[in-house]
């Protein structure tokens, strides 16, 4: 068969081919909405599609409450009842099994009260490890309901904020494998194509620097020019800042101009407020994994741990979901008080004031964070 | 400016679009025709207005002056001229001088009875633009989705729409473009060196043509494209490079919302691996 009698159709099949995954790699034009956050012609604005947009939202609903919270303030204390309670001292016995009931129903709804409870030795028994994970794990949510309302503002959270009916929440990291540089096939811990970095070339883990440890998350020089200020690490630690971010976008389904405007991403003042709340989320997420994860790690069992031993930890998909307010901002707590400090949680929306307010604090711990890097770095002051 | 002796032989009436030969002259070196005339209307009152837009801004500094286009909430409606409006007019002024312009070139090749290759490849340029500030913005539904008329103004937004799709470098249509306009370089830089040193062959030498030419490149690579060819790959290399800049805006937002490295999953998903 001559190359003539074959061009005709395979020019058609290659056609039809890349007709194919052009179109299949296409959105629906028709269903996008676009959202402005900065001053006109900047562009910094938002593109979704609303199809995706109402996928995402279905998948973050909230279940209703099994029966309403306890009104009266009247009867036994918890402690009065059972024996062995640590930390949830403080509520009535009522309020104390309304929460109990919800925990089952969020994390463990087929396995039920076993999931955590040695019912032949009694509820105050500690022998299931679950029920050490647990304890932990209410001491995190009451800490960040009474302490980092700078980022979880008046909605709060949940244990089915992250757990959303399951033992181990979806979304969690463990630290990326070591590897020995031998030269061929040595990955630098990157071109992995993990769906944290969008699919990208970028490092698979900028968790452990940035969300573990407290590396500075800034690698932006801060002149045009190489001027001898550049931030410690170069561009390596620039593509490691650069995943991290990628992460924060994929988990919150916004991109970068939602909290930035690229011409100068330091730049506090041309940020939307957003950051401000990303800022004080970073913080939050670093002490959960420092002051509650990381000390669970000899309480897990081997199967739950990372192929570094190291303990499953959050990072912003864990509770986010792919959308930029948990569960959709749903003031979930309002159905459970038993989690929060009796804080006023029926104003949702922030004022202005108290947005400008939360800018000013995160500009402000930024600017002592900057300057601690400065004298621990010794680099030339500005 | 002088007029060249035999340039009369090629002035000649005739070959104009629309107008008969109500404008069919030259001014100086320069053929005036209708659509001379509407590119010298449409630019005198862009550019009028974008000098009372920049006097209405806060600088006169060139760098930073900025017309910016209106909020989006005006969708596809006109703004308040200060809001936007002024931008708006001056779009309509600058679509209107580009085609003006595209046509008096066609009216030109027309006269001189030569193919409309240079009117086509300027119409390659305008869709470029049209693309940015008209297409696109319709079909997001706001013209505010089109970038400001400033030196660095434009340049952020640059910056800010590629930011929006989290790595443009992984754009399909950007990597294609950017390939060409690499390609275009490569290939003018080639052509002008290989013209060049047969004409300079050296003092006292005499200069050489076309074999030589074609000679210097079967001897390197095997195969020559030859005088015409040259100028047609140069032709298609650079009508490439802007028509796939033109699809790699218009698919960024439009056609995709998401980031741009995670439309390649289709190729971490073809069935041969996965």
């Amino acid at each position: 068969m001559s190359w003539k009698m074959i061009n005709q159709p395979v020019k058609t099949i290659g056609a039809l081919l890349a007709a194919g995954v052009l179109l299949a790699g296409c959105e629906d034009p028709t269903n996008m909405e676009t959202s402005q956050q900065g001053y006109r012609g900047t562009a910094m604005e938002t593109v979704q599609n609303t199809e995706i947009e109402a996928i995402k939202a279905a998948l973050n609903q909230v279940p209703e409450p099994l029966y309403p919270p306890e009104s009266s303030t009247e009867g036994d204390m918890a402690t009065d009842v059972y024996e062995n309670v640590q930390v949830l001292g403080g509520l009535r016995a009522a309020e104390f099994d309304r929460l109990m009931a919800h925990i089952t129903e969020w994390i463990a709804p087929d396995e039920g009260c076993a999931y955590c409870h040695n019912l032949d030795e009694g509820f105050a028994d500690d022998s299931v490890y679950t029920k050490t994970v647990a304890r932990k794990m209410l001491q995190m949510t009451l800490n960040i309901n009474a302490n980092w309302s700078d980022h979880v503002g008046n909605v709060g959270v949940t244990c089915y904020t992250c757990h959303r009916g399951q033992a181990v929440p979806e979304n969690l990291w463990f630290e990326a494998v070591p590897e020995k540089a031998l030269g061929v096939g040595y990955r630098a811990q990157q071109n992995r194509a993990t769906e944290e970095v969008n699919f990208s070339s970028l490092p698979e883990d900028p968790f452990t620097p940035y969300l573990l440890d407290d590396k500075n998350i800034r690698v932006n020089s801060p002149t045009a020019l190489p001027s001898g200020q550049a931030p410690e690490g170069g561009i390596k630690n620039t593509e490691y800042t650069y995943a991290l971010m990628t992460h924060m976008s994929q988990s919150l389904g916004v991109n970068c101009t939602y909290c930035h405007n690229s011409r100068v991403f330091a730049s506090w003042e041309e940020s939307p407020p957003a950051r401000a709340t990303a800022w004080f989320g970073i913080r939050m997420v670093r002490e959960a994994n420092n002051d509650y994860m990381v000390p669970l790690t000899d309480v897990f069992p081997e199967n739950r741990l990372g192929p570094t031993g190291d303990v499953g930890k959050v990072y912003c998909a864990t509770c986010h979901a792919g959308v930029n307010k948990p569960l959709n901002g749903a003031p979930m707590l309002k159905d459970h008080p038993e989690l929060w400090a009796g804080k006023d949680f029926n104003q949702s929306a922030m004022s202005a004031d108290q947005i400008k307010a939360l800018v000013d604090k995160a500009m402000a711990e930024a600017a002592v964070a900057h300057a601690k890097m400065k004298v621990t770095s010794g680099s030339a002051g500005e | 400016m002088a007029l060249l002796s035999f340039e009369r032989k090629y002035r000649v009436r005739g070959g104009t679009l629309i107008g008969g030969d109500l404008f069919d002259f030259w001014m100086g070196p320069f053929y005036v025709g209708f659509f001379g005339v509407t590119t010298l209307f449409f630019t005198l009152i862009g550019v009028g207005l974008i000098m009372y837009d920049a006097a209405l801004g806060p600088t006169w500094n060139v760098w930073q002056i900025n017309i910016a286009p209106p909020d989006l909430k005006y969708g596809l409606g006109f703004a308040p001229l200060k809001e936007g409006g002024f931008y708006q007019i001056i779009t309509m002024c600058a679509t209107g001088a580009f085609i003006s312009w595209a046509l008096r070139e066609v009216e030109i090749s027309r006269k001189l009875g030569i193919g409309y290759h240079v009117p086509i490849a300027f119409g390659f340029a305008i869709l470029a633009y049209v693309t940015l500030v008209i297409f696109r913005p319709l079909m997001l539904g706001a013209w505010g989705h089109g970038f400001p008329y400033g030196i660095l103004s434009h340049l952020d937004w640059v910056s800010n729409v590629g930011y929006q799709f989290l790595h443009f470098h992984y754009n399909p249509a950007h990597m294609i473009a950017v390939s060409l306009f690499f390609t275009t370089c490569f290939a003018l830089a080639l052509h002008g060196a290989l013209i060049l040193s047969s004409t300079n062959p050296g003092k006292g030498k005499v200069v050489k043509t076309a074999e030589h030419e074609n000679t210097f490149f079967r001897d390197l690579v095997g195969y020559s494209i030859g005088p015409l060819g040259i100028h047609r790959l140069g032709m298609f290399l650079a009508l490439g490079a802007v028509f796939f800049s033109a699809v790699c805006i218009i698919i960024s937002g439009p056609f995709w919302t998401r980031g741009w490295p995670e439309w390649w999953s289709w190729w971490l998903h073809l069935p041969i691996w996965s």
